[in-house]
């Protein structure tokens, strides 16, 4: 294989990899404190129309970003209230809120920009790739050259925040205050209770910090990847988030490996498209667009790793005696 | 005394109403919002699906479909199961029905050909259904996160599929146009009333279901035995319920009802297999199932308010440009989310009415 | 001396139910207080009230002479007091140290108090004995561990009122001892102890004062040495406790179950039963008797089809049971039924009915399949007159069999689910804690309903906690301590002492 190839492969990967990441730590929030999160799918649409269009009216992303953060805490905190408080089904509520940012972000593109459900072109407005300084100087150097100028450099605000985020989720899961008493909440919110720790107010917590963090996730599909917001576009990022959870076992490094992971076969599609393989030889696109989703059933089938979730995760949390 | 528990008239009847209402209420909001007036929206729904009789035949055209998907959720759901995969099963069980019909619609008649075509379906859709229902079973895999991969596998698949039986020289990417035995015979012969509607016996098949599903859920051990593992699946195992195999059979059966919902609109409307044709069908199922109780009246109901929803919708969208179909899709989540995640949300407040009102009586007495 | 704790008329209702009325008396500071009363006298609620789990629906507790008013466990924390609960507050996969930060950290950062709260453990586990490594993760604790990390728990929280909620429930006898040393230094420390207990036996050994509770009043307030364990099981009762229930006299017929060898190991490999053995014939009653969680449970969900043994036979009127060649149990109890094993479940609302059914939806639980008509759905009529017959049989309270069965007490549900039982007339009868959370009259009819089942031929084992119960009912006494058979004798030879070193492990055969 040409080095061109796996060079683009990683790169690709890491650019793919943030829309999972930031769903995925949304999620890990929420699943942690006791609170089931399938309405990521809806949060990231949400978002991605808010940024996209916020963006685009001030031809600021940056105030496009903040639109989607608003947007996406607001849904949250309606899951929370229906969660938490109201103690409704949490599946469901995920799958209404889905649905109705599914049918919502349409109708209000069409009514904003009629430009059949999608908001117009973001051009300038968008987050360009920051250039580290000392590229060019580097660039003649096989390998570090490219591995400065084009992986560790040369990618957007979000992509970066995205991987930064990763030691920061992990401390603060494992070593604040606010970390242990959310693990508590999910595994035995009863013993969180009598300890004098308020379980819907870490659940509420939770569902704030899920909601902002999922929201970069549906910025960035807008104001990073396409430049506009598409119906539909998150195309399952929201679940497939939820699977990396189940494969890293609800532990933030290990989720972010399998957010790369699912990069990875984003990555690989696109080069198989249209390339002769030996036996099969050209592969039909449909057929290569299933595969993360099917490697996602693999995963949740056991086949790739053994999985615990916290305990009290799904279940409303009532005093009882 | 105080009452603690809310009496069946009021979950049954009082509770689902103040759900739906709060529903349109939020959608007549939105509605404002976007510059339209939200009675005059509903004068024009009313009007075009209920009180027009051809809008009235399309609207039971499109609850013939949603019957049989809120069917497919509902028995799921029964089971403790939550059946997000009624789109892909229903797309899958399209593939079905087309396959058994271009294999023998030159050769077979028409009362034989459609029962095979019927099978075929149900029985793609059941196919759709199995593996999620057996990864449930037997290796604890969520139904919900696996149904939805199965949708977008089978979208996928279906592409794959339907551009494989585009025939020689179309541009439209659909299957070629079945044969005349084929078609699902229409109800305006019998009814004339209804107008110019593709309303055929597919109506007359879910109602039949739904007597079916009624009877098998409330009436025997089989249903009994749904009902236990779906309520309790300790006491189901201790009471000797095979609950791998229940759990597999169940999303068996929901995944043919789902097929079968393909049944209306390839056969009896459009007369080949397109892209997308479930447009949403196996979502609005949930939302009927959440609305309708699982009953099969409440399912009935909530099926034909859905395909008032749609028909209406669509004449509304054509007088107003700024309620597209899609405010629909936005209609059927507020449903799912009242109807279903905040079905409890009026409880307390009726709890206090009842309380008061019998506190009233009783100094009266 | 104003008194640490003092209750004034707190009365509290649950919907329909009062679970406390009018509660008054106090507790004097450094003293072991008892609080004794059968299931449901209103103990665990009125405690609940004290730790600020629940309000009070009236009245007022003072601590210290002070009124408070103790809205949330937060604030009762923060009053110095302490409560080890029934079911223990600890999350299992966390270590011991992380499970006493909870909630108490210290700061936003972990790392920072970290190091002073382990070395404030150990300093608390060396002066109270407590042999508890600050850094064991939970879940590989003993029973009795996990009991003195509770404990734990509130001393460093610098509790001075210290509740324990039926503490020995779980604990052998010498672990019980271990408590009660540990318990008698902390009143030398000053510390005033509440013990909720429904044993007369630990109120005897180790309180100062006694306050006795009945159907959520208080009904007596004595001085322990002033009184007696007959003095207080009346007062507890109200009536003197039946001492013997007829019965025909022990005549064992044919041999109905055989274990043999009979082996279970968890997931983890952690053996719950090891080589149990025992016979039970027809027109018997063999009483496991035992401390919860040392494999009764297990031995009886074997027994009845609900879970598979790892290895070992069982025949059952001279056939071998069927669990071989199976991956799992699912769908095996079905299976025994037929065979006539009738089995009364020991989590009644977990697995017994379905709380949602009414009780006729729940009088064909685990018989659907035999109850239809002949074009195979549900013979209504049939199961409705079935329905009337069993409610009246065993009195079912109140009389109407599309209540849903979840609304009926404790008592009555039990009633429905052993007349569904002996209605199948099993040959084999497993009941797993016959009478929990029913009430006194009806804990007496349903061993009159036993006994009658016994004379009729029936054999039957059940498993219970109450050596009471086991001393009413059984012919033999199994008695059964860390998952083996550690004693097998005829319920003429039942002694207390003897059979509570049985149940702590001292093999005797």
């Amino acid at each position: 294989m040409e080095d061109f190839h796996i060079a683009s492969i990683v790169i690709s990967t890491i650019r793919n990899a943030p829309v999972l990441m930031f769903a995925a730590m949304a999620g890990l929030f929420a699943e942690r404190s006791g609170v089931v999160d399938i309405g990521l799918e809806g949060k990231i649409l949400a978002s991605a129309f808010a940024s996209a269009s916020v963006a685009y009216a001030t031809q600021n992303p940056w105030l496009g970003i903040l639109a989607g953060v608003g947007v996406s805490v607001v849904l949250a905190m309606i899951q929370a209230f229906v969660s938490i408080t109201q103690k409704g089904n949490q599946l469901v509520c995920g799958i209404a809120i889905n649905i109705a940012m599914s049918g919502l972000t349409f109708v209000l593109a069409q009514f904003f920009f009629h430009e059949g459900g999608r908001t117009p072109d973001l051009r300038e407005a968008r987050l360009f790739d920051i250039v580290l300084p000392g590229t060019a100087a580097l660039d003649n150097i096989p390998f570090v050259g490219w591995l400065y100028g084009h992986v560790i450099g040369g990618q957007s605000a979000l992509v970066y925040l995205a991987f930064l985020l990763i030691p920061i989720v992990h401390w603060v899961i494992y070593h604040s205050r606010f970390g242990l008493r959310l693990r508590a909440c999910g595994e035995n919110p009863h013993a969180a209770d009598a300890a004098g720790v308020s379980v819907e107010r870490t659940r509420y917590l939770a569902m704030l910090v899920a909601g902002v963090l999922c929201s970069f996730s549906g910025a960035y599909l807008a104001i990073v990847q396409s430049g506009f917001f598409l119906r539909d576009m998150s195309a399952g990022a929201g679940y497939l988030a939820l699977t990396t959870l189940v494969f890293g076992n609800w532990r933030p490094l290990h989720t972010v490996l399998g957010c790369l992971m699912f990069g990875l076969f984003g990555a690989i599609q696109i080069q198989l498209e249209g390339v002769d393989l030996p036996v099969v030889g050209q592969v039909s696109g449909s057929l290569i667009q299933m595969i993360p989703y099917v490697v996602t059933v693999i995963v949740l089938a056991g086949f790739m790793a053994k999985s615990v979730a916290p305990k009290a995760a799904g279940k409303p949390f009532v005093k009882s005696r | 005394m105080k009452k603690t528990e809310l009496p069946r008239w009021a979950t049954g009847f009082v509770l689902p109403i103040l759900n739906l209402l709060s529903a349109l209420i939020v959608a007549g909001v939105v509605i404002h919002l976007l510059g339209e007036s939200p009675l005059d929206s509903l004068r024009i729904l009313i009007d075009s699906a209920i009180l027009d009789p051809e809008g009235l035949g399309y609207t039971l055209f499109y609850a013939s479909t949603f019957i049989f998907a809120g069917l497919a959720v509902s028995i799921a759901m029964q089971a403790g199961l939550f059946n997000i995969g009624a789109e892909g099963q229903m797309y899958v069980g399209g593939l079905g029905l087309t396959l058994a019909v271009l294999a023998f619609d030159a050769s077979l008649p028409g009362w034989l050909l459609i029962p095979m075509a019927m099978v075929g379906a149900a029985l793609f859709g059941a196919l759709w259904s199995f593996i999620p229902g057996y990864l449930q079973a037997k290796r604890g895999s969520h139904v919900v996160v696996t149904t939805i991969m199965f949708n977008f596998i089978a979208a996928s698949l279906m592409n794959y599929a339907i551009l494989k039986l585009i025939p020689e020289g179309q541009q439209n990417p659909a299957s070629r146009v079945f044969a005349d035995s084929a078609a699902l015979p229409l109800l305006n012969k019998v009814l004339p009333v209804f107008g110019d509607t593709p309303l055929n016996i597919s109506l007359l098949l879910a109602i039949a279901a739904l007597v079916i599903y009624g009877i098998a859920v409330w009436r025997s051990s089989w249903g009994y035995k749904l009902r236990a593992t779906g309520l309790n699946p300790h006491a189901a195992h201790y009471a000797g319920v095979k609950i791998s195999r229940t759990i597999i059979v169940t999303m068996l059966v929901s995944g043919a009802l789902a097929g079968l919902g393909a049944v209306n609109s390839v056969m009896g409307s459009t007369h080949y297999l397109s892209l997308n044709f479930p447009a949403g069908a196996g979502f609005v199922g949930i939302a009927i199932a959440l609305m309708g109780r699982q009953h099969p009246v409440g399912i009935f109901l909530s099926s034909v308010l859905f395909g008032a929803l749609i028909q209406g919708g669509f004449d509304l969208s054509l007088e107003k440009p700024n309620i597209p179909q899609e405010t629909f899709v936005f209609i059927q989540g507020l449903i799912i989310l009242f109807c279903g995640a905040m079905e409890n949300f009026y409880a307390p407040a009726i709890m206090k009415l009842l309380n008061l009102t019998r506190t009233s009586t009783t100094k009266e007495a | 001396m104003q008194p640490a704790v003092e209750f004034r008329n707190i009365s509290k209702a649950f919907g329909a139910v009062q679970a406390n009325a009018d509660v008054s008396f106090s507790i004097a500071g450094g003293s072991i207080h008892g609080v004794i009363g059968e299931n449901g006298a209103g103990k665990s609620t009125l405690m609940s009230i004290l730790y600020g789990y629940y309000n009070a629906d009236s009245g007022q507790v003072l601590i210290d002479g002070q009124p408070q008013d103790i809205r949330t466990s937060h604030e009762a924390i923060a009053l110095g007091i302490g409560m080890v609960h029934q079911h223990f507050m600890l999350v299992e996969n966390m270590t011991v140290l992380d499970n006493v930060m909870l909630g108490n950290e210290g700061g936003f950062k972990l790392a920072s108090q970290r190091g002073e709260v382990e070395a404030r453990l150990r300093e608390i586990c060396a002066r109270y004995r407590l042999e508890v490594d600050p850094l064991a993760t939970v879940h590989d604790l003993s029973v009795g561990a996990q009991q003195r990390v509770e404990i734990l728990k509130q001393i460093y929280r610098s509790a001075n009122i210290l509740i324990l909620d039926e503490p020995t429930a779980v604990l052998t006898a010498q672990e019980t001892a271990s408590l009660f040393e540990i318990l008698r230094l902390f009143k030398e420390q000053g510390k005033t102890i509440i013990l909720i207990t429904h044993k007369l036996q630990e109120i005897m050994d180790i309180t100062d004062e006694v306050t006795v509770m009945r159907a959520g009043r208080v009904v007596g307030a004595v001085q322990t040495r002033e009184t007696s364990k007959e003095q207080l099981a009346n007062m507890m009762v109200g009536r003197p406790l039946q001492s013997e229930l007829p019965r025909a006299p022990y005549n064992p017929g044919a041999e109905v179950l055989k274990v043999a060898n009979l082996q279970l190991q968890d997931a983890n490999g952690v053996k719950l039963l090891s080589d149990i053995d025992f016979t039970l014939r027809a027109g018997e009653v063999v009483a496991i008797a035992g401390v919860s969680g040392n494999g009764q449970s297990e031995l009886l969900e074997i027994l009845s089809g609900m879970r598979l043994p790892t290895s070992g036979s069982v025949d059952f009127l001279g056939q071998a049971l069927p669990y071989g060649g199976r991956a799992n149990a699912d769908g095996l109890p079905a299976t025994f039924r037929d065979l006539g094993i009738g089995h009364v479940p020991e989590d009644r609302l977990r697995d017994g009915v379905i709380k949602d059914f009414s009780v006729m939806q729940n009088t064909v639980f685990g018989y659907q399949d035999h109850v239809k008509n002949r074009w195979g759905l549900f013979d209504f009529k049939r199961i409705a007159q079935r329905c009337a017959q069993l409610m009246q049989t065993f009195d079912v309270r109140p009389n109407n069999p599309d209540l849903r069965i979840g609304l009926l007490s404790g008592g009555n549900q039990q009633k429905v689910v052993i007349a569904r039982e002996v209605a199948a007339k099993p040959k084999l009868m497993l009941i797993g804690q016959p009478t929990r959370g029913v009430d006194i009259g009806t804990i007496e009819s349903i061993h009159t309903q036993l006994l009658r089942l016994r004379d009729e031929g029936v054999a039957i084992l059940l498993s219970s906690v109450e050596l009471e119960e086991v001393r009413a009912l059984a012919d033999r006494i199994i008695v059964m301590s860390g998952g083996r058979i550690t004693g097998i004798l005829p319920v003429d030879e039942f002694d207390t002492t003897r059979i509570g070193l049985l149940m702590g492990g001292l093999h005797k055969s």
